[in-house]
């Protein structure tokens, strides 16, 4: 093994990100990996985006505490690493009085659960915040300690914060199995060889099983992938800006109408279990589903301002398990196990997982104290990860002096989202460059629009193939096999 | 704000051919200062990559490729002494017609006496149609796979299936098939063609490519990029036929679903925007409900043929003109107009009835439903016909254009609503 490292962490998702992330701050060599061309990719990126108040989550479990306290981290660290967060609160609406008595239990809960400010609030009340709501609301807890946030902004701003601070972080590099000496992880093999390392995190999200069962863990957990489908609206069209849950389902949350940092009105998700961890695939009666739910809070909405429809696999472990104390359906997994040393194990990490990870990342760290490692602070640590600029959310006399000092800012690439070639270059350069279309529009938005990206998607082409040095055919959607184009012309010779 | 500053007279955005032709009408029209501002780095717009025939019958009696046809505006834009600012896009337009633009040498404020928008239209995507299933690489819209072909000059595929009878998706698979690609089929909803019979004659029959109505996609698949389709036919409320699930090997599917006006910058200005034709609400001079702000083309109501967009750009360039020297507020004795039986939209949305006195006005429509033997345009107040005229027959792809003569004047005057109908003769 040429590389070894302190810790490996296995998989960059939030999560992963996350822990990589708190953990920089200490004189560790830490490697994160990841299989796909991108952070974040899957679960991380395929969310509701709400940072949850905590007020659901069955109280005395792993997951509510991660909640409530993750909820109350994400202040912190979003503006730390300059992720976009609006604390807008919170409902979950009960229509018609059937629903009224849901309530209660629920606000129950979540005092138990330590979650602030919670209050129930009348029907009345909940019209006048929100007057587009069915008119049978009946009541509605509120919960101002909720809030919605760039998913993708996220894992991308604590990867590169961990990068900066000295994390190794490998694309494309897929885990295959652990090396073990005399019961204790020495290392990892990957498709891009052998890494060694004290300590490996798991935190592979819906492949989390398969990588605890390689290091002879918990071989009953299973994750079932729960498929989740949404709808994003025109935000020029539909402009309800709250967040509002119906009373939850045994198995969700159920089917929310909520916005996204961008001001997009979006909804969804439905609940599917599925065999396959690839299976993002949107289908008519999931669509249906979503829509009917959706309706029921919002009679007027339209689904003819629908601009984008996405689906996303929570990594549910809902395994059966011979210990009646666990309950791997209602709770994740955060422990350092005793069949095998050196392993930090992640797994089921699935809603609230998102508001969860800084508290999930804190605990690792805690966890490895209470195992006997010494960790030493970096004097240099920079916890900041810098914003880049976003025409977008500028006035117009910053436009004119940010085009002044680089021209490339005012060339607009994508119209609806107004993302400019200066800053796609920059994300193209950043500390975790940009390399796919995918990744591009997860950084800036671009292609995020109304027109999906009729109009941006040559132009970025463009910028990738010269920025990369590659021609416009090797440029891709989100990594090798998605290429967008076939070959010249007959008139155009190469 | 500097003091001096500029003022144009009437600024055009956007350079296809309504924004070209209401440049060229404004200056003719006595406008001084006339700007255009373009978002691409020449002059043009759509048709630039439309280089395929069939433009210019109706205005040249010529039958052009579109660069052909937009070189023609060009050069009277230029020899006029219209001004232009390219690779420019318009951030904003204010209802006092203030136009933020933003370009690689600054950012920056202009001032107009009156603006036309020509921002011409968009393509419906994916998610507006909503198709199920996985979202790989390899879903285009006929347009972009046009610019794909003949500007950027890079085939986006091998194997084509084509969803939706629009002209461009049927031009698109000539196109396609002259570059060696197959193109497996072209599927539409719709019992009947949306684009024009000659580009099905053209395109398709001429080329053996196979079209099915009544059938749509109901499924893609692929994870990178996409290896298939699943077809299926659809009943009359646009309901799969359990059954007739078909898997059609592909590596692109392009979407020739529609388009929709451009007009989020008539919105910022306070443009009133009709939800049948997503464009403005105009009058007879191309006016939008905001004073001085006039619009031009595909972005009041999308067009079939590029002749009559340039003759609306025409109208829409001479009431700005007269707008910006005169400064005058719109009269009004104004009538609306209303969509009668089997049609769907029309445009003009209000007739302000002295224009009369100085001209006729045409009337623009789509009817509802395909009517394939002679039919009657009707204006109506009430029962009582204003004017009528005949044509072959009446299909929603083709616009039905009515003329309304100056002598209509005294039917006009006297009434308070009118109607348009399509009706069998």
């Amino acid at each position: 093994m040429t590389e070894q490292y302190d810790i490996i962490i296995i998989g960059a998702g939030l999560v992963g990100a996350m822990t990589a992330r708190f953990l920089s701050q200490y004189e560790l060599d830490i490697l994160l990996i990841e299989k796909a061309a991108d952070v974040g990719t899957e679960t991380s990126s395929g969310n509701s985006a709400v940072v949850h108040a905590g007020y659901d989550a069955h109280h005395g479990t792993l997951k509510s505490e991660m909640s409530v306290e993750g909820n109350r981290l994400w202040g912190t660290v979003a503006q730390e690493l300059n992720i976009a967060f609006k604390r807008c609160g919170a409902y979950v609406v009960a229509v018609g009085p059937e629903e009224l008595p849901k309530l209660d239990p629920l606000l129950e809960n979540g005092r138990k659960n330590g979650v602030p400010a919670l209050d129930i609030i009348s029907g009345e009340e909940m019209r006048l915040r929100e007057p587009a709501l069915n008119e049978k609301v009946s009541g509605a807890l509120w919960a101002p300690t909720g809030g919605v946030i760039d998913p993708f902004g996220a894992t991308v701003a604590a990867a590169e914060n961990a990068v900066m601070n000295g994390v190794t972080l490998k694309l494309n590099t897929e885990f295959q199995d652990f090396i073990v000496e005399d019961s204790r992880i020495v290392g990892i093999e990957t498709n891009r060889g052998e890494f060694g390392c004290r300590w490996a995190v798991n935190s592979a999200g819906l492949y989390s099983d398969e990588v605890m069962h390689k290091a002879g863990v918990r071989p009953e957990f299973k994750i079932t992938p729960r498929r989740g489908e949404y709808f994003v609206f025109d935000p020029n069209m539909v402009q309800v800006g709250e967040i509002l849950f119906p009373v939850p389902s045994k198995i969700s949350k159920g089917i929310l109408v909520t916005t996204t940092t961008h001001g997009n009105t979006m909804i969804g998700p439905n609940a599917e279990n599925i065999g396959d961890k690839e299976d993002t695939a949107v289908t008519q009666e999931g669509l249906n589903e979503i829509a009917q739910g959706a309706l029921k809070l919002i009679p007027s909405l339209e689904l003819r301002h629908v601009i984008a429809s996405f689906a996303g696999l929570r990594a549910g472990g809902n395994a059966p398990c011979e210990n009646p104390d666990v309950h791997y359906d209602r709770d994740f997994v955060i422990e350092i196990p005793e069949e095998v040393g050196g392993f930090v194990n992640l797994g089921g990490i699935e809603s609230p997982g998102f508001t969860g990870a800084p508290a999930i990342a804190r605990r690792v760290i805690h966890l490895l104290e209470e195992a006997g490692e010494e960790l030493e602070e970096k004097p240099n640590w920079n916890r900041i990860r810098p914003a880049r600029p976003r025409f977008h959310d500028m006035t117009h006399e910053e436009r004119t002096l940010l085009v002044q000092k680089d021209p490339r800012y005012g060339r607009i690439v994508c119209r609806c989202e107004s993302v400019t070639e200066g800053e796609i270059v920059a994300e193209i350069h950043a500390p975790i460059p940009a390399t796919t279309y995918d990744a591009i529009k997860r950084r800036t938005w671009c292609g995020t629009g109304r027109c999906q990206g009729a109009f941006d998607i040559p132009r970025v082409i463009e910028i990738l193939s010269r920025e990369l040095g590659i021609p416009a055919n090797e440029v891709t959607k989100k990594g090798s096999g998605s290429e967008f184009l076939e070959r010249p012309t007959k008139e155009v010779s190469t | 704000m500097t003091a001096g500053k500029k003022k144009w007279d009437v600024i055009v955005i956007g350079s296809g051919p309504g924004g070209l032709a209401a440049a060229i009408e404004a200056k003719k029209n006595g406008a001084q200062d006339v700007l255009i501002v373009e978002r691409d780095v020449e002059l043009g717009g759509i048709l630039l990559q439309c280089i395929h025939n069939g433009f210019g019958v109706e205005l040249f009696g010529d039958d052009l490729p579109g660069p052909t046809y937009a070189q023609k505006f060009i050069d009277e834009t230029l020899a006029l002494g219209v001004e232009t600012r390219l690779d420019t896009m318009v951030m904003d337009v204010t209802p006092m017609r203030t136009v933020w633009v933003t370009k690689r040498d600054g950012f920056e404020e202009l001032e107009a006496r009156a603006v036309v928008l020509a921002m011409g239209c968009r393509e419906r995507t994916r998610p507006q149609i909503r198709i199920p299933g996985t979202r790989p690489a390899g879903v285009y819209t006929a347009g972009l796979a046009q610019q794909f072909v003949n500007i950027e000059g890079w085939m986006p595929g091998e194997r084509f299936v084509i969803l939706g009878s629009g002209d461009i998706g049927m031009i698109m698979a000539r196109r396609l098939t002259f570059e060696g690609a197959k193109v497996e089929r072209v599927l539409e909803v719709m019992p009947y063609l949306t684009g024009l019979m000659r580009n099905y004659v053209q395109c398709l029959l001429d080329f053996d490519i196979e079209l099915q109505l009544e059938h749509t996609v109901s499924r893609i698949i692929g994870h990178e990029r996409v290896e298939a389709v699943e077809a299926v036919q659809v009943d009359k409320d646009w309901k799969p036929v359990p059954g007739s699930e078909e898997i059609i090997p592909c590596d692109t599917l392009l979407l020739s679903v529609g388009l929709i006006p451009e007009n989020e910058l008539s919105r910022q200005a306070g443009v009133i925007i009709d939800p049948i034709t997503g464009g403005p609400y105009v009058n007879e001079d191309m006016e939008t409900n905001v004073p001085g702000i006039f619009a031009a083309g595909n972005v009041v109501h999308v067009y079939d043929l590029v002749d009559w967009v340039t003759t609306a750009g025409y109208v829409a360039g001479r009431g700005a003109a007269k707008f910006a020297i005169e400064q005058r507020k719109h009269v009004d004795r104004e009538v609306p107009i209303e969509a009668g039986e089997n049609v769907g939209h029309v445009v003009p949305h209000r007739l302000c009835k002295d224009t009369l006195v100085e001209r006729d006005v045409q009337l623009q429509m789509r009817v509802k439903r395909p009517i394939e033997k002679p039919v009657s345009v009707e204006l109506l107040d009430g029962h009582e016909r204003v004017t009528r005229q005949g044509a072959r027959y009446a299909r929603p792809g083709e616009m039905v254009t009515l003329n309304v003569p100056q002598k209509a004047y005294d039917a006009v005057n006297k009434a308070e609503s009118l109607q348009v109908r399509v009706v069998e003769r």
